[in-house]
């Protein structure tokens, strides 16, 4: 049983086909460890829900993923390129193995169907042996896990306020124990108080049932506190990836750097919040070399011609990587 | 259950007021039944049966606008819709009773057939949206706008005539005797083809349409792709996820459409002289027979009234945020 769980290759997404395509996800490489909490952050627009939308094959018209592997580490078998999977393997992967946790907490159930029947059909699609008897006790247990009363399963999703519908699509992320989740802005929609709930909740769950999360989000200061490792995109690549607390406290990336001055410290002095001049780029006009040399106050000679690679810019320092000619690349990025 | 109630309530109500509309318009209106049959006799009835006639048809004088009408509604609660000038002395409601089958069956049943298989069609189309199926729904928005009678003339142009195995008017071979023999139905039925598919191919297209549209509009949702990345089998998706939702302004547009079957479809049966309710108030018109006029209108206003508040009870089905918890 290998170490990774799940292995982005050079993956490239485009919107559209042929000339016109714009492509909002750059040659990424990226690595999800078993039982880690991987936090990708990012502007609007820089492609991270693109990502993770491209990384399981729910890219909606006319997203197409265009190059890079995809690989899946099962706990028992050999790996699955997963982008390369029949239409009929792909739906036993699905949820199975990696769940999905949307944005869009309010409308991620059907509001025809009771929570019930929406947790039943994904147990029963998937072990299609199981008795229906043992798939309500599951439910049941499920909600349970995340604090709802079982007596909900029989609530419609409208009868359910914003944060119990997030626990219920929670819930049901682990409904199959998945080594995967991913997690797509899950709690943008709710109340800082909701969202703190949520998030203690699932460090807790992460912990008992250990699945490795890849966090999706615009809000660097919750990741800081959540996850265990951070990469940071921009423009549809990977700029910075670090450990959490060694990327807050020693951000290398000017653009990371400008992201952590975008929100104020708890502790420590008192410093002008100042954010990122400029907005992010544009995805059918890119900025020639470094995406982000318009935008940057460190901006050097050379910058707008060579593209940074990215990778680690100390020999003895393999856990970090970043791609900024001022710290350039001594050694290819650890797996 | 109280929404339901409160639904009822209001419908009894309309029911009331469009039946009091209903007794009070022919007495607004100029000239009277009596006249109007003395000269259908062209004047050859006794002054005797002038005047049994005018206490008949509720039109002595002596009696107050107040007292008729309770004499009205006494007669409606016991099933009695007067006499009918036209088909004299035979009652309304034995003229409505024998029309009424006729358009129920045709109209009714094309009605029903067209949303099913609209409906069926649109899910289609809509799922796989971008394929060759989009290239006929050019062909369904011109089909839906042509008028139902326009495409029955076109169709008996075209298919009717001398030596043709499709009849051009009527409901059944004249000289049959309406009855379930191996005679009639078979008689009926090629009848009732050509007006059947007039309906069916003008109203259809309207189905397909709309349940494309919604279809579509649906499948952009966020619990679409949820379905999606849970795995589900396509087929689950496609129905239970994005049909359930797509179907609910389309059922509400089906059960009204329930209602106008007995109305809706007039000129259809006149341009195929199909002997249903539609055609039947056509002739009432025309021979200014007002009992049987105010028959049928009764009849298509109850159908509209039940046929809304079924739309109610589909959606209270069908919505569960409908549903006051």
């Amino acid at each position: 049983m290998s170490d990774q769980v799940l292995e982005i290759r050079g993956l490239c997404v485009d919107y559209g086909i042929g000339a016109d395509a714009v492509r909002a996800v750059r040659d990424v490489d990226l690595t999800l460890h078993r039982g880690e909490v991987l936090g990708l952050a990012g502007e609007s627009g820089s492609g991270k829900s693109t990502l993770a939308y491209g990384l399981t094959r729910l890219l909606p018209p006319p997203g197409v993923v265009s190059g890079g592997q995809v690989i899946y580490h099962p706990a028992d078998g050999p790996p699955v390129d997963v982008l390369t999977l029949s239409p009929a393997k792909l739906r036993e992967f699905r949820w199975a193995e990696t769940s999905i946790v949307f944005q869009g907490a309010m409308n991620s159930l059907n509001p025809v169907h009771k929570v019930s029947t929406q947790l039943l059909d994904v147990i029963r699609a998937h072990e299609p042996k199981s008795t229906a008897a043992g798939r309500l006790a599951r439910a049941k247990d499920l909600l349970r896990l995340v604090g709802i009363s079982a007596d909900r399963l029989d609530s419609y999703p409208h009868q359910l306020s914003g944060g119990m519908r997030q626990r219920v699509m929670i819930a049901m992320a682990l409904a199959l124990e998945p080594q995967v989740v991913i997690m797509d802005e899950p709690t943008t929609a709710l109340d800082v108080v909701m969202q703190r709930q949520i998030l203690g909740q699932l460090a807790e769950l992460r912990e008992r049932l250990g699945f490795a999360v890849l966090f999706i989000t615009h809000d660097l200061s919750l990741l800081v506190e959540f996850s265990d490792r951070i990469a940071i995109m921009y423009g549809g690549r990977i700029v910075e990836e670090a450990p959490a607390a060694r990327l807050y406290r020693e951000p290398l990336h000017p653009y990371t750097e400008g992201l952590l001055h975008s929100f104020p410290a708890l502790h420590g002095p008192r410093r002008e919040l100042t954010g990122i001049p400029g907005s992010p780029p544009d995805l059918r006009a890119m900025p020639s070399g470094c995406a982000f040399h318009p935008r940057c106050p460190k901006a050097f000679d050379g910058c707008d011609e060579q593209v940074p690679v990215l990778g680690a810019p100390r020999v003895d320092d393999p856990a970090r990587a970043v791609a900024c000619r001022l710290h350039p690349a001594v050694a290819p990025p650890s797996r | 259950m109280r929404f339901l109630l409160q639904r009822v309530a209001f419908y009894l109500f309309t029911a009331w007021a469009a039946i009091t509309l209903n007794f009070f318009i022919p007495r607004m209106v100029p000239g009277d039944p009596v006249q109007s049959l003395i000269s259908r006799n062209q004047g050859r009835i006794s002054a005797d049966a002038v005047a049994s006639l005018r206490v008949l048809f509720g039109l002595d004088s002596d009696r107050s606008l107040w007292e008729q009408y309770v004499a009205y509604w006494g007669q409606l609660l016991r099933g009695d819709l007067g006499l009918s000038f036209t088909f004299f002395p035979a009652p309304v409601s034995e003229v409505i009773g024998s029309s009424l089958p006729w358009t129920v069956g045709l109209v009714g049943v094309t009605t029903i057939v067209s949303f099913l298989l609209g409906t069926a069609l649109g899910v289609g189309a809509g799922w796989r949206r971008g394929s060759w199926i989009d290239g006929l729904l050019p062909a369904t928005t011109f089909l839906s706008s042509i008028p139902y009678f326009w495409l029955g003339l076109v169709a008996i142009a075209l298919f009717a005539g001398p030596g043709s195995f499709f009849p051009s008017s009527g409901g059944y071979e004249p000289g049959l005797v309406p009855a379930f023999d191996a005679y009639f139905i078979p008689s009926a039925l090629q009848h009732s083809i050509l007006p059947a598919a007039t309906i069916l191919v003008s109203s259809m297209s309207g189905w397909i349409l709309s349940m494309r549209n919604m279809m579509v509009t649906v499948a952009s949702e966020d619990y679409i792709t949820v379905a999606h990345a849970k795995g589900l089998s396509e087929r689950r998706v496609a129905l239970s996820y994005a049909a359930r939702n797509a179907l609910l302004p389309n059922v509400s547009g089906f059960a009204l459409s329930l209602g106008f079957i007995v109305g809706g479809t007039l000129l259809v049966e006149i341009v195929f002289s199909y002997p249903g309710l539609g055609f039947q108030l056509f002739q009432a018109v025309g021979a200014k027979d007002y009992p049987l006029m105010q028959g049928i209108f009764l009849i298509i206003t109850i159908s509209v009234l039940v046929a809304n508040l079924l739309a109610d009870v589909a959606y209270l089905l069908l919505d569960p945020r409908t549903r006051k918890s």
